[in-house]
Order: C-alpha cells, then sequence, then structure tokens
C-alpha cells in the first residue's frame, strides 16, 4: 500500500511542532518520544504501520482547536483518530503527521429524554452511549460489532451501521448534531436538538467524510426507547442460494425484521468449535430477529418461519427465551473471534442488491477457488452488507498480496452488479486504490470539491479515501505552501 | 422553456446556457426567494427505472410523477416511508408533483420523527451540476459509505448545487392497520409533555401531531400507531391507558385522512396570512408558539415541528429571538419573500462553507440563483 513521502521539512521541525503543541496541551496529552508514538502506529488494520511524529490527546474542543491551529500555521497533516478500531486504515498516519486522538473527550454532557437526544463527546465509546441511558430504558441504536470499543468520533468518521440497521438506519440516520473544528481551528456547530437543516445538510456530508473535512469533538445522538422484547429465529439450509432467496421473500412479504444474519458453512463450523453455539451442521444459516410487543414478536415470527418452511430447511429454531435468544446469538457475535483464532484473516465490507445474493455467493467461491485462498461468508444480508473473510497466512510470504488481490476481484464483483466497495467500514486506505471501479474521475472530483471548501489547505486525513494519483496536486500545493 | 428529456439533454441545455435557470420539476412548490431566468423543466425526464421489491429498492427519473412511484409501490405493498406532504393545497398551486421535487426539497411528512426524513430514505441520486456535467453519487445499496455523502447534500439543496436526473430510495414495507389516539383539550406544554411521553414509551409511535384549533375549535392531540392489526390494538390500548385519556379511532380510511391533513398542513389551505415551519427541540415549542402570539399554529413531530400563520410581513425569527433550530418562511408574497430570508441565516462560518460549495458546484451562477438566499 503506497502512502505519500513524508514532507522532510516537517521531519526536521519536529521540536518546534511539539514544543509549539506543549504550549497549549499538558504535558502528558503529547506524546512524542519515539518508542512511545509506536502506540499510534496503526490501527485495527495492522498488515499497515507506521508511527507518526506525535500523538495528542486533547480533552477539550478549545484544546482542539489550538492543535489544528498550530498544525494549520506549521502545515503539519493531522489524522485524527477515535478508538483505532478501523479496519479500513481510517487512523493510519504518514511519519509526518500529528495523530489527534480524541479518547480523553468522553464524557455525555446532556441527556434529555422528552426530546430524545443524548449529547456526548466524541470520544465515547459506542456502547458506553447506550449505557448512559439504560436506565431509563434508551439505547443508541447503530450497533457496529467493535461496540465495545469503538467511538462515536470514528462512527460519525465512517457512518458506522451494525446489525440492526435494517430498522433504525445507520450512525447519519440518528446523528442530529456535532460540533466540530476546522483545520484553521474555527469551531462550528452543525445541527442540535432539533431534526433536519435549515440550509445546506451539511451535517450529511460530514458524517462518513472519515475525518477529512474537520474533527468532530461533540455529537448529538438521537436515542429511542427500548422495544418491549426482540426474539430471533434460527434458520439453517444446506444451499446458499435458498437461503439468499428466502431472504428475499421475507423482506417482499412485508415483515420488516430489525436484523436478518447469514452464515456459511465455513462460518459455522469455526464458530462451532469455538463457542459451541449447538449450530446445525448445514450450508447456510439464518438468524432473524423482530422485536417490539409480545404478540407482534408472535405474528412476524409465525410469517417468516412459514416463509422458511417453503424452501425445506434443515433446521428451524424459535427462541423461547432469553437463555435461548442468547444461545443463538453467541455463535454470530463470535464468529470474527473464532475466525481469527484459525488463521489471519481480512474483512471485506462490500454491498449488493440483495436480489444478487445467490450469484455473489457463488461467484465468492469460484474466486477463492482460483485464488487457493478459503473465504467465510457472515453478514447483513437483508441489507445486503457482506461480509467475506478471506483466510491467508500473514507469515507466509505473498499471503497477503493474493488475499488483497482476491478481495479487490470479489470488491469489483460487488460495485459490478449494482452495488459498493464499503457498506460500513469506509474505505481509508484499504479500498482507496479501488475507487475507480466505482466512480470515474468526474464523480470523484465532485467529492474533492467539498474537501477543498472544508480544508483547502488539504492537511486532515489526507491520503485517505481517494486515490493518491487524483489528490497529488492538492496534497502537493500544501506541501508546497509549508 | 428549456425541457430535455434525457439525462444527455439537461446537460447540453446547462452547457449552452448563459442566463440563469429556475428549475422546475411539477412546479408545485414554489419555496424560496423568488428567481429570475428561464424556466428549465425535467418532467421531461420520467420513469421508473428499477424497482426490486425483493431488495426494497425503488430508482426513478427526477421529473417522474410521485403519484406514479407511490403507484408502483403500493401495487407490491410497499411505500415511501417518510410519507412526502403535498404542498398543492397550502400554496393553491396545481399540477403534478414529482419525485424530484421531493428530493430537493427534502420533503417529509409526520412519520419523519420515526422513520427520518426524505434524506434518510435517499441512498443515490444523478445530477448535473452548473457547469453541465453529470454526476453520480451513493447508488442502489442501502448501506453505502464509499465516498462522501453527496446524496444527503443534494437532498433540501432546492436545486441550487446541481439539477436531479435520476434518484434512488430505500422503501419499507406497507401498513396493515393504523389507529390514532386523540385527546381534546390539552394546552401546548400539556400536549407536548404527553406526545413526549408517548415516544417515551416502547408502542412505536409514528406520528405526533397538535392542532390549537381542532375541527370542533378547541385544540386537539393526535397520537399514531401503526403495524399489523393485533399489534396496533394492543399498543393503542397501552397508549390510551398510560395517557390515561383520549379515543382511539382506528377505521384505516378516516385515520390516514385525518394523517393527511397534518402532512399538508391543511389547515392553511386557502389562508391568507404567511405561513412559516420550525424546526425547533419538542420541548421549546411552548415557549415559541408564546412568542409567536398566534392561535394558527400546527405543531407534528411531537412538537419539533411547528407550523404558523402569521400576518403578512411579520418576521416570526424577530419575535422568537435567539433559539435553536430553524424557522423557514414557506408562503409569503414575493416582496416579503424577497425582503425576509426565507431559509434561516447561517453564522458566517457556515455561510462561508455554502458559499464555496456553490461557487464551485455552480461557478456561474446559474441554479436557481439565489433561491436559497
Amino acid at each position: 500500500m503506497e502512502m505519500p513521502t513524508p514532507n522532510p521539512m516537517i521531519l526536521a521541525k519536529k521540536d518546534l511542532v511539539v514544543s509549539r503543541l506543549m504550549e497549549v496541551l499538558p504535558e502528558d496529552a503529547v506524546i512524542h518520544a519515539v518508542e512511545e508514538t509506536r502506540a499510534y502506529e496503526c490501527d485495527a488494520l495492522t498488515a499497515y504501520k507506521c508511527p507518526p511524529l506525535a500523538a495528542v490527546l486533547p480533552s477539550s474542543t478549545k484544546e482542539v482547536s489550538d492543535i489544528l491551529r498550530i498544525c494549520f500555521e506549521e502545515g503539519v497533516p493531522v489524522v485524527p483518530r477515535g478508538s483505532g478500531t478501523s479496519l479500513a486504515g481510517g487512523a493510519l498516519p504518514t511519519a509526518d503527521s500529528i495523530i489527534l486522538g480524541v479518547a480523553r473527550l468522553n464524557g455525555v454532557l446532556e441527556t434529555n429524554y422528552d426530546d430524545r437526544y443524548i449529547r456526548v463527546q466524541s470520544g465515547r465509546t459506542n456502547l458506553s452511549v447506550s449505557g448512559a441511558v439504560e436506565e431509563e430504558d434508551f439505547f443508541y441504536a447503530p450497533d457496529p460489532s467493535s461496540q465495545l470499543a469503538c467511538a462515536i468520533a470514528g462512527n460519525v468518521a465512517m457512518n458506522s451501521g451494525g446489525a440492526h440497521c435494517l430498522k433504525y438506519g445507520v450512525t447519519t440516520n440518528n446523528l442530529l448534531g456535532v460540533t466540530m473544528v476546522l483545520m484553521d481551528g474555527t469551531v462550528v456547530e452543525l445541527g442540535g436538538g432539533h431534526l433536519d437543516a435549515g440550509g445546506l445538510d451539511l451535517l450529511g456530508v460530514v458524517c462518513g467524510s472519515e475525518g477529512q473535512l474537520g474533527v468532530v469533538t461533540e455529537a448529538t445522538l438521537r436515542i429511542l426507547r427500548k422495544p418491549e422484547g426482540a426474539r430471533p429465529v434460527l434458520i439453517g439450509f444446506n444451499d446458499n442460494e435458498v437461503a439468499g432467496a428466502c431472504v428475499a421473500e421475507i423482506i417482499k412479504e412485508g415483515v420488516l425484521p430489525v436484523a436478518i444474519e447469514f452464515m456459511d458453512r465455513l462460518c459455522i463450523e469455526t464458530t462451532e468449535k469455538f463457542a459451541r453455539a449447538g449450530y446445525p451442521d448445514c450450508e447456510a444459516l439464518l438468524i432473524v430477529e423482530v422485536e417490539g410487543a409480545p404478540a407482534e414478536i408472535d405474528y412476524q415470527l409465525g410469517k417468516i418461519m412459514a416463509i422458511a418452511r417453503k424452501y425445506d430447511p434443515v433446521e428451524l429454531r424459535e427462541s423461547k427465551s432469553a437463555a435461548e435468544s442468547a444461545a443463538i446469538w453467541k455463535g454470530r457475535k463470535s464468529a470474527f473471534g473464532a475466525i481469527g483464532q484459525l488463521s489471519d484473516y481480512m474483512c471485506l465490507d462490500g454491498t449488493i442488491p440483495v436480489s444478487a445474493l445467490p450469484y455473489v455467493l457463488k461467484r465468492i467461491g469460484e474466486l477463492a477457488d482460483e485464488y487457493g485462498l478459503r473465504v467465510g461468508n457472515v453478514f447483513h444480508a437483508g441489507d445486503g452488507n457482506m461480509h467475506p473473510l478471506i483466510l491467508y497466512d500473514a507469515n507466509k510470504p505473498g499471503d497477503l498480496e493474493l488475499c488483497e488481490n482476491l478481495g479487490a476481484d470479489i470488491l469489483r464483483l460487488c460495485v459490478e452488479v449494482g452495488g459498493c466497495l464499503t457498506g460500513e467500514h469506509g474505505v481509508g486506505i484499504e479500498k482507496r486504490d479501488l475507487m475507480f471501479s466505482q466512480f470515474d474521475a468526474v464523480d470523484m472530483e465532485v467529492q474533492l470539491w467539498v474537501k477543498d471548501v472544508f480544508d483547502p489547505s488539504w492537511l486532515l486525513n489526507p491520503a485517505k479515501v481517494f486515490p493518491l494519483s487524483v489528490t497529488d496536486t492538492r496534497r502537493a500545493v500544501a506541501m508546497a505552501a509549508e | 422553456m428549456l425541457a430535455p428529456t434525457t439525462e444527455a439533454e439537461l446537460a447540453d441545455a446547462i452547457k449552452s446556457t448563459t442566463g440563469p435557470l429556475r428549475v422546475r420539476g411539477g412546479g408545485t412548490r414554489p419555496l424560496g426567494k423568488p428567481v429570475a431566468g428561464e424556466v428549465l423543466s425535467v418532467a421531461g425526464l420520467s420513469g421508473i427505472e428499477l424497482y426490486e421489491p425483493g431488495a426494497l429498492t425503488i430508482v426513478a427519473k427526477a421529473g417522474t410523477p410521485l403519484a406514479d412511484v407511490e403507484a408502483a409501490l403500493a401495487a407490491e405493498n410497499q411505500r415511501l416511508s417518510f410519507e412526502p406532504m403535498d404542498h398543492r393545497p397550502i400554496f393553491g398551486t396545481e399540477g403534478t408533483p414529482t419525485i424530484g421535487g421531493v428530493v430537493a426539497g427534502n420533503v417529509s411528512g409526520p412519520r419523519r420523527i420515526q422513520v427520518g426524513a426524505c434524506r434518510d430514505s435517499l441512498i443515490g441520486v444523478r445530477f448535473v451540476d452548473g457547469n453541465g456535467t453529470a454526476i453520480k453519487n451513493g447508488g442502489r445499496v442501502m448501506k453505502n459509505v464509499t465516498g462522501y455523502d453527496l446524496v444527503k447534500l443534494m437532498c433540501g439543496a432546492y436545486g441550487t448545487l446541481g439539477v436531479l436526473s435520476e434518484v434512488s430510495f430505500k422503501v419499507l414495507p406497507g401498513i396493515e392497520a393504523c389507529s390514532t389516539l386523540s385527546i381534546e383539550g390539552l394546552s401546548v406544554a400539556q400536549a407536548v409533555a404527553a406526545m413526549s411521553k408517548a415516544f417515551g414509551s416502547p408502542y412505536e409511535v409514528s406520528g405526533a401531531a397538535h392542532s390549537l384549533k381542532g375541527e370542533g375549535g378547541a385544540p386537539v392531540t393526535l397520537l399514531r400507531l401503526e403495524g399489523f392489526v393485533d399489534s396496533v390494538a394492543y399498543r393503542a390500548a397501552k397508549l390510551q391507558a398510560l395517557l390515561g385519556a383520549g379515543s382511539i379511532e382506528s377505521d384505516l380510511d378516516k385515520t390516514r385522512a385525518a394523517w393527511q391533513k397534518v402532512r399538508d398542513a391543511q389547515r392553511f389551505a386557502g389562508t391568507s396570512g404567511d405561513l412559516w415551519r420550525i424546526s425547533v427541540k419538542p420541548s421549546d415549542a411552548p415557549g415559541i408558539v408564546a412568542a409567536l402570539g398566534s392561535d394558527e399554529v400546527l405543531l407534528d413531530w411531537g412538537g419539533g415541528l411547528i407550523w404558523v400563520e402569521l400576518p403578512a410581513g411579520t418576521d416570526a425569527r424577530a419575535k422568537i429571538g435567539a433559539f435553536s433550530g430553524h424557522a423557514t418562511l414557506v408562503r409569503a408574497s414575493e416582496t416579503t419573500r424577497a425582503k425576509l430570508s426565507v431559509f434561516q441565516p447561517e453564522p458566517a462560518t457556515l455561510a462561508a462553507i455554502t458559499k464555496g460549495l456553490r461557487d464551485r458546484f455552480d461557478p456561474r451562477a446559474l441554479l436557481n440563483p439565489g433561491l436559497m438566499g
């Protein structure tokens, strides 16, 4: 993966930059010793590493503003970092960049049940947002798998999803407002406790902009009252394509489950060894969860099971209790960990039209055979967000490259059938060089205009999202200005 | 009038024009500051391009009549969940609302409070910018974080950043049953408190409105529940018990008609005052309604949306003072719309960003110039 050559002039003035940052931050908030900056050398895409020039850990919007103003004046690139759980390399630094970590910005600023929102600092973890409103039986809906660790800042940057977005939407649908600092240190407020924008929907474009437009320090999030209950049904099939067809019919028949999760044989077998969830021995497994009042759950599960029976399932297991529900979810929730025990893996995130599911699963199998690699599939079937897991051996020379090439082929397949490269993880560096398979130069140039407006100096997370060849003129101008 | 019938013709029309253009779908929503210029009608770009009920997705050309989209969806027992408002009653306009017009204005209805606005269901756009270049963003899948989300930026931009040529939506299954719990005689503060309590319950309220003058002249608060028959009956009874008041109407046609009136702000049809639409935190609504000093008020979104009619030329923002939210002058004379800002004025830093975006998307200032102020 190519990254821009570090600017020697910035490397040469590290001491100056660090001392200026020390003037506006407590001593322990500036990490500059080489051995300590290693803690920030990568995020969850661990195949790529580079220690930053320094890392800073501000505790207030004011400190973030001071940091950005200094970096702006010194022409130093800034890479914002939430909890470092990005699978796309969104928080990967370059040697001439400052990592701006929001981990210390973790407070709850306001909970408002009457107006149904919570205002938090952006370093707060996703799960602890729900935790803060749990005693009143409220919750924050987007639930990425990494929710125990991932920060709201990263959720906003990547527009994160989760298992339940078929009903509740993704981050952008649950984000009401942000406090954001622009690269020159200016603090702006977008949205708030009210709905929708009074002018252009700038909040909508900030969400999912991968930390390239500003650093979000506070977020106003919609909270919802928990449903009365939720129960899943587990359905096993002896054929992937049949499972895919069953998903499409469930949706078409007017039932809207909160989640439809899909696992293939490799994932079923692996998680079964690891978690012993009691999954059946079969080719494909669906977990379909519905929620609401007890009568509503009964009715919807009844409808779903009637549809499933038409597809000749090898197993149809309706949860009757919280313990049975937990057992059904146990394997799915440990799937990534289980695969990780088995092998190194790369997790893809392409999204496809649900109707293309059977074809895409078949093609992924064929591609895997061609490359001689194994691929497991575990994903959100209701919304077509695939997570093929490509198994490889990091210690075997050439295996990572082989795996990346297969990954690129699978993502191109997703785009070919009408889908996209990434449904919830973001582009980062991982999918950066595949952007031309989804967008032409014109489609991409228009997106660059947006960055030109928010960050004319091109210093915020500059080497991400777009192929370097598309942004090099702009980044060169920024470098020359320095 | 320019009337392209394909995206290529639309691009050529914009490329070769030299003067300002008034972009028009069905011409039913004359919202914004008056714009001078030649009419560019998108109505000729019509037709549903793709509809996959099993994938909950529909793609249509921007000039497609909204009614055609809704009819196609209804045939498969699906719908646009955000129930776009019909502006014809309040504007007294005729013509055919288009799906592109819905997107350009981020037009939503009472269900916005539960399922989101038009912008939340919109998953892809194609548009032609002010240079005459055709651009795509988003797509036809409901989870997509590939590149920046210009879909949101285009939704509610009133054609000022580009002219929409094609739009894609996530749709939802149709509704089997609907009940309305109505409570009479509440003050604004009591109504907002009741609506907040309802949203704080697990009964999945899909609409919450309050009119200061109901059909009989007394204030009335409406709470809507939708879903499967048994579930709606159960939740309506539970909600009635929770609030300790109200009567339940379960006739599907009657409830639909009542909510259509709310959706379209029909009580302001044919009236002569200026009409404002104000988005606020629900709990701020009682104070703001008092400051506005008018009884001609309809609250939607649990109090988060205030429709108010004021005497012609009144500046609602001056009456309210500083508040968190935004006020739009929806209906007023051309003189008033030219004088008062139709859209909420932005702080200088945001105004600079907005201007920067306009300068890039429409460098010749051709597309509805000045419409958004």
